[in-house]
């Protein structure tokens, strides 16, 4: 199959997405279980949709099997959804709805800002707009 | 099948990327905690704390701790075990951190309780039936005082002392200084001003071991 130019390309688009979406889950649970930063309730949304993109997308790779796009790219776009959304929030654009202080997370806090630079919704955005973008050029060319 | 070798190769690379920073981020924090525990050494055995076994033992156990804590609840029997195992050498010191809601209570409870030298017996029913008042991460001490009275404590008079200054400075002291500490979780160990490297039994158990072989 590798023979074939537009699967070997396939092959290296999907494998790049899998890369993504393998890191991102990594980095999440290095946030949470290293680094002991408890997900907020927005966090835990997109790491529901990141976490199996890790799995599905790299039973497509062997061997390779591009109807994977079907089964991940809803998963993907949901995974969009709520991260966009929890821009919004985290910039203000959206208010968080004012609530009593309780133990739980605020979606907007600072401590979401990794080394004080890089809010993590960032991160997140950055990964699901890749896998995105790369699972639809598949979809294109299989 | 070059590119199943990929697949491996990328899985090995990111797994090792994740354990190595792993560790090193650990090896980090421990350096912190250290550091954090060496500054503020005196923070550790004040006067005021709650002591246990021989005041002139070389080695002297601190432990933070919260009633409503599970841990601490399962580490109690260890740190007898560990202060039976060094008899005169182990000492240890017991801190209030009430990090669970209505924590407060249970240690002003246990303080007040002091003052007629009840702590290790009400601590001890506190752990007996701490799944009855603590729920879902929380403290109901209304649903404690139940068991002192049933277990023939002076109920009244540990209500009352529990509005005493002292009982209410002592308590507040412990708060800040486990704070000053970083001992953010319940139960946190010092073992002669040293902080646990990682959290567990055994390392718990090593490092007493090594600093009576140091001392002693």
């Amino acid at each position: 199959m590798s023979n074939n130019p537009t699967h070997s390309q396939s092959w290296t688009w999907l494998f790049t997405a899998w890369l993504i979406a393998a890191v991102a889950t990594l980095a999440s649970l290095f946030f949470s279980e290293v680094m002991k930063l408890t997900p907020c309730v927005l966090c835990w949304y997109q790491r529901i949709f990141m976490f199996p993109l890790a799995i599905i997308l790299l039973i497509g790779l062997m061997p390779l099997d591009t109807r994977v796009v079907r089964y991940a790219l809803p998963l993907t776009l949901l995974g969009l959804f709520f991260t966009v959304y929890h821009l919004l929030l985290f910039y203000g654009f959206i208010p968080e709805n004012l609530r009593p202080c309780d133990k739980t997370l605020s979606c907007a806090d600072a401590s979401m800002v990794l080394f004080n630079v890089v809010p993590i919704p960032l991160l997140s955005l950055a990964a699901f707009s890749a896998i995105a973008v790369l699972l639809l050029k598949i979809r294109k060319h299989p | 099948m070059k590119q199943n070798k990929l697949i491996l190769i990328a899985i090995v690379v990111i797994g090792a990327i994740f354990a190595i920073s792993a560790m090193l981020y650990n090896q980090q924090q421990a350096e912190k905690k250290q550091q954090l525990a060496e500054q503020n050494a005196r923070a550790l055995t004040p006067a005021h704390a709650v002591r246990e076994g021989n005041p002139n033992a070389k080695v002297t156990i601190v432990e933070f701790f919260d009633p409503a804590c599970e841990t601490c609840k399962e580490f109690h029997p260890l740190v007898k075990q560990l202060m039976a195992q060094y008899p005169d050498k182990v000492n240890l010191v017991m801190r209030y951190a009430p990090l669970h809601p209505g924590s407060d209570q249970m240690v002003a409870i246990l303080e007040a309780a002091r003052k007629q030298d009840q702590f290790w017996h009400v601590l001890e029913l506190m752990f007996e039936t701490q799944q009855y008042w603590a729920i879902d991460h929380q403290a109901h001490p209304q649903l404690f005082w139940g068991y002192l009275k049933g277990y023939g404590f002076d109920v009244e008079r540990i209500n009352q002392d529990m509005q005493d200054p002292s009982v209410v400075s002592n308590i507040q002291q412990d708060i800040t200084d486990g704070e000053l500490l970083g001992a953010n979780m319940t139960p946190t160990f010092f073992v002669n001003g040293k902080p646990l490297a990682t959290f567990g039994y055994e390392q718990l158990q090593q490092l007493v071991a090594s600093e009576v072989a140091a001392n002693y």
